[in-house]
């Protein structure tokens, strides 16, 4: 029988997911269902003077319209509010608690109606007057009120005087701004109410387990009350990390009213949710003639809310890459009149390490270095902020693969030397580096004697493509035709997970599978030997393995037991085995994925009119579960890092504190005509050490070092060094 | 979205009875650019009269071996006529420039002269903005004001109309057959939308109660030396920070005739009679067409952000020249630039 691990699988719930039968938290259907329409906040910052829904109330088919002044009961102190990935510093936004304005498009009331036109039309007869306040949301005005954020990382050496006393330096700043999430599927809720009062709570989430609990604690609920589900999402990027507002007015409305109740945010009110802040990169490199390094600081500012201090690591990447005697990292916060910024794909690495990625390559140039050899000559076998070796590094082999698949070699590195036709060609590349965590999750099998098994969990698939290495990994496990496993994600009653996040699902999970499927091995063995005459009479358990839907001695096929066989004559129908996954304590060593990424891109040198011709992505991140879902993931990794260089910026009229490209329309993603030809390469990565499978995570990798490949690749089409991102052809103009 | 009351049209007079008893009444044909308006409360029509089932979708040759096109047909119907096709690829290029597939199919010729400006101001009833919201001011003037126009504005509105198909139709020199509660008039399409002055929430000089029948294409199509050189932020599906359109009749290597326009840069299609006038006569080469394009732009003014487009548009206009010149007019479906 075949493995499936490591095979191109095709999705378990690719059919559903096509005709339709995958439903999305907004499209439960429920009995007398209400559906609200949230109204927004049109200023930043001050109080709500006056809310006047009688006009609202008077349309018909109005229900009811929730206010800070008019709702249910709400906990009244942060740790209840609190969710598993909230800032630590802070005090969570609590909607429709109280009469402050904190940010532009802040939920203010819900209008709730007997369907989503009316209730709609009714917001707009929602009157408001404001006690308006001084606000400010420019990071680049505000620069100067930054305040420090402690980071892990500690300064090595004395960077100020190696970067001083250095032959060569190099030092800018790189400006990232604020990008919001647009996922497919808009933020949504449906809280279905049964006869006795309890909540089913279909929501867009990446944690059903973390949407509960917060829930019992805004609303002082006993965990049996409600049950949060999330079957499918259509993607979520990191935005659903944190539950959203959406939830909480949705379960407001269903116990005032006592009713199902759906509520679906417009795509335009999803640019209060959370974003990628703006940030401000300022990074300098010292080096040696030769190109190693004598010095690296990065110091970050970027946007958080006055509520909340949100930051991720931008800044560390360097200790992981580059190798040099001296090093300074800090990061910094500028609270702005605007909601807390959250994680986006590779939150900190996409927009750190792109910085990085941007000065190292305007390093090479000072140093007339190919930008890979400078990267070699600075190649970093340890992470110096831990000085710990890796369980696994093959960024050389991706920069040798990647440079090989690209036709590196055949570079002029002269910037504006290339060119075809009227178009100017330009080759850049980057580094992109990544975590590889794991987390503890819990999987329940359960194993039926017809020789299926239902495989369960609470973690999420949020379109990365869990469900189909779940299957992969216990249909290997279990010596069965994946066919016949059936996999149950995202229902907060299933066993533990934390948020689907992070790139750690899938050797979290993929370990707790194999951790289930090895007890119910052992029962199977037990069972099986103890049948009369067994042919594994005399095999030692260790030495009996699963396959073809038998129990059979290792590398002797033909002794075996069908699993029918053994679960009859043991007088079980049934075998259900709950485990949570263990990885051995191990802090001798850092953990982490790496990529090299070239870039082409063509661009018109007279209108500055930019195209990404080709992509070439080389992955190094373990053991990959599923080449197919894999290289999608990457794939669309790319495809971002792609907008990130060229398109996406939230755009804000600081005047009005009002974001003013809120749809997509004019807040720009790459379209099909942008992305030409993608090569992903997984270059081979064995690592025994990380855990049993040597599986990495690749959720954020894919992302990361884009957007610098493209800027890199930008510089040497035009000669023109843009550092403040998206570079848009008006840029290049001169 | 406001509540609205809705009838269906059964001919045109009913379509110009409907609109003179409800003065708050829209006409609605594909609906692509009203319903998101609506959905964004900045239209708030008390009612919808549906045209969508009126007689005017017909493409039919004229005495004068031009063309005339109903109201209604769909965008993508006229791009991919075969006498527009042949007659008048630079009309077929510039739609094929436009919205997406989905929706030039939906949109009609008629809603694509009325579609109304991108300009973030206009779509966000939160702010102030003249074109909206008659004497709140004008927020772009002084705010992001990168994709706003560079000639003909006014100190109330800095906006541009959005339509390529226009830029194309305003080159070919296009007129546009009017039916109004007096009876019919036609005028050029020059003269159909407005610059703002101090009347922006205007856009068009389509009277009260008057409804677009038909516009008619002049026999002389360019379908040789012609190009429609769309600029934008991503490679499709984008407005056009600057759009050329340009038209030449070539004698040997001298311009016989000269037809140049201009999108995302004004109010209206922007045109200029003297930078034809300069063409004409002359030999197709860089320093007449760069003429061209400083007659063009006679004029531009820049705000904060959008001074790029001034340089932008003469760069363009040079290169859409140079496609029609040599006859290999801009790919819409191949996005590198020729």
């Amino acid at each position: 029988m075949k493995a499936y691990v490591g095979t191109p699988t095709s999705r378990v719930d690719g059919r559903a997911k096509v005709t339709g039968a995958a439903k999305y938290a907004g499209e439960f259907p429920a009995d007398g269902l209400l559906h609200g329409f949230v109204v927004e906040s049109t200023i930043p910052r001050g109080r709500i003077a006056r809310l006047d829904a009688s006009d609202a109330l008077q349309v018909k088919g109005v229900v009811d319209v929730l206010t800070h002044a008019h709702r249910p009961p709400l906990a009244d102190n942060d740790d209840a509010w609190k969710d598993e990935v909230a800032p630590e510093k802070g005090s969570p936004f609590r909607p429709l608690y109280d009469d402050r304005i904190r940010f532009n498009g802040q939920p203010i009331a819900l209008v709730v109606a007997d369907d989503w036109e009316t209730a709609k039309f009714a917001a707009t007869r929602v009157r408001v007057e404001y006690d308006r306040e001084a606000f400010a949301t420019d990071l680049e005005s505000e620069h100067g009120k930054a305040g420090k954020v402690d980071r892990p990382h500690k300064p090595r050496g004395d960077a100020a005087a190696a970067l001083a006393g250095a032959a060569v330096r190099h030092q800018a700043d790189y400006v990232l701004p604020t990008e919001h999430h647009n996922p497919m599927e808009l933020y949504a809720t449906t809280v279905v109410r049964d006869g006795s009062g309890r909540l089913t709570v279909h929501d867009k989430t990446q944690g059903v387990q973390n949407v509960h609990k917060y829930l019992c604690g805004v609303f002082n609920k006993r965990p049996d009350d409600l049950r949060v589900v999330s079957p499918y999402v259509g993607g979520a990027f990191g935005s659903g990390l944190r539950p959203q507002y959406q939830v909480v007015l949705a379960v407001l409305a269903a116990l005032e009213l006592k009713r199902s109740v759906r509520v679906v945010l417009t795509r335009q009110q999803m640019y209060g949710l959370g974003y990628r802040p703006m940030t401000i990169e300022r990074v300098a490199l010292g080096a040696k003639p030769d190109g190693t390094l004598d010095a690296v600081t990065h110091e970050a500012t970027a946007v958080t809310s006055r509520y909340e201090d949100f930051s991720r690591n931008d800044t560390g990447w360097a200790e992981q890459l580059y190798k040099s005697p001296n090093s300074l990292f800090s990061h910094k916060l500028v609270d702005l009149d605007v909601s807390t910024p959250c994680d986006m794909r590779a939150p900190g690495a996409a927009s750190g390490v792109c910085a990085l990625e941007c000065a190292m390559d305007e390093l090479a140039v000072a140093l007339k270095l190919d930008p890979i050899e400078l990267r070699l000559k600075c190649y970093s076998d340890r992470d110096q902020s831990e000085d710990l070796p890796y369980t696994s590094k093959q960024l050389r082999e991706c920069y040798a693969r990647g440079a090989e698949a690209f036709g590196w070699s055949r570079r002029n590195p002269a910037p504006r030397s290339m060119r075809n036709g009227k178009e100017l060609v330009g080759w850049g590349m980057a580094t992109g580096v990544w975590e590889a965590l794991q987390m503890p999750v819990a999987v329940r099998i359960v194993l039926t004697s017809n020789g299926h098994a239902e495989v369960s969990c609470a973690a999420s698939d949020i379109g990365t493509g869990t469900y189909t290495i779940v299957a992969q990994v216990a249909a290997d496990a279990l010596g069965l035709p994946i066919e016949n496993i059936d996999v149950k994600l995202a229902d907060s009653t299933l066993p533990q997970a934390p948020v689907e996040g992070g790139s750690w699902m899938a050797a979290s999970a993929a370990h707790a599978v194999l951790g289930a499927a090895e007890d119910i091995r052992q029962e199977l063995a037990r069972l099986a030997k103890a049948i009369p005459a067994s042919p594994l009479g005399g095999v030692d358990a260790p030495d009996v393995i699963l396959v073809d839907g038998a129990i059979a001695k290792a590398g002797d096929k033909a002794r075996a037991v069908s699993i029918a066989d053994a679960m009859r004559h043991g007088k079980l129908e049934r075998i259900e085995k709950q485990k949570l996954n263990h990885f051995a304590e191990d802090r001798s060593h850092a953990r982490n994925t790496h990529s090299a990424v070239f870039a082409e891109v063509k661009v018109d040198e007279e209108l500055g009119v930019i195209r990404v011709t080709r992509v070439v992505s080389a992955v190094a991140a373990g053991r990959i579960l599923n080449t197919k879902t894999g290289r999608s993931q990457i794939m669309g990794g790319v495809v971002w890092g792609i907008g990130m260089a060229l398109h996406e910026e939230t755009v804000m009229d600081h005047r009005f504190g009002r974001i003013m490209n809120a749809n997509i329309a004019e807040y720009h993603i790459p379209v099909n005509a942008d992305v030409h030809d993608i090569d992903v390469i997984f270059v081979d990565e064995p690592d025994d050490r990380i855990n049993q499978l040597g599986v990495k995570g690749i959720g954020e990798i894919g992302i990361v070092g884009v957007p610098a490949a493209i800027a890199n690749a930008v510089y040497h089409a035009t000669g023109k060094r843009i550092r403040r991102f998206p570079i848009t052809l008006d840029k290049l103009l001169d | 979205m406001n509540n609205f009351q809705y009838s269906r049209a059964t001919d045109v007079a009913d379509a110009i009875r409907l609109l003179a008893a409800d003065p708050g009444a829209k006409l609605i044909a594909g609906g692509t650019n009203l319903i998101d308006l609506m959905k964004e409360n900045v239209e708030r029509p008390s009612r919808l009269i549906d045209i969508s089932r009126l007689p005017l979708r017909d493409i039919e040759e004229t005495a004068d071996g031009g063309l005339r096109i109903g109201a209604l047909v769909p965008n993508s119907d006229l791009a991919y006529h075969p006498l527009v096709e042949q007659r008048y690829p630079l009309l077929a290029a510039a739609i094929l420039a436009g919205a997406s597939a989905q929706l030039r199919n939906m949109a009609s010729v008629g809603g694509n002269l009325m579609q109304r400006t991108r300009c973030a101001y206009f779509y966000d009833t939160a702010t102030p903005c003249n074109k909206r919201e008659p004497g709140s001011g004008c927020s772009a003037i002084d705010g992001l004001n990168r994709n706003h126009a560079i000639l003909g504005t006014s100190a109330s509105c800095i906006a541009t109309n959005p339509s390529d198909m226009s830029v194309a139709l305003v080159a070919l020199g296009a007129l546009v057959h009017i039916a109004g509660p007096s009876g019919q008039r036609t005028i050029a399409l020059t003269d159909f939308h407005r610059l703002p002055e101090d009347k922006p929430h205007v856009d068009t000089n389509l009277g009260t109660g008057e409804i677009i029948a038909a516009v008619e294409l002049p026999k002389h199509g360019f379908a040789r030396n012609y190009s429609y050189l769309k600029i934008r932020d991503r490679l499709s599906y984008a407005f056009a920070l600057v759009s050329v359109a340009a038209a030449l009749e070539l004698d040997g290597n001298a311009i016989s005739e000269a037809r140049l326009a201009l999108g995302g840069v004004a109010h209206k299609p922007w045109r200029s009679l003297e930078a034809e006038a300069a063409l004409r006569g002359r030999a197709a080469t860089s320093d007449h067409f760069s003429r061209a394009a400083d007659l063009l732009l006679h004029g531009a003014t820049a705000r904060a952000h959008n001074r790029f487009k001034i340089e932008l548009a003469r760069r363009a206009i040079a290169r859409t020249l140079i496609q029609a010149a040599s006859a290999t007019p801009q790919s819409q479906a191949h996005k590198k630039i020729a």
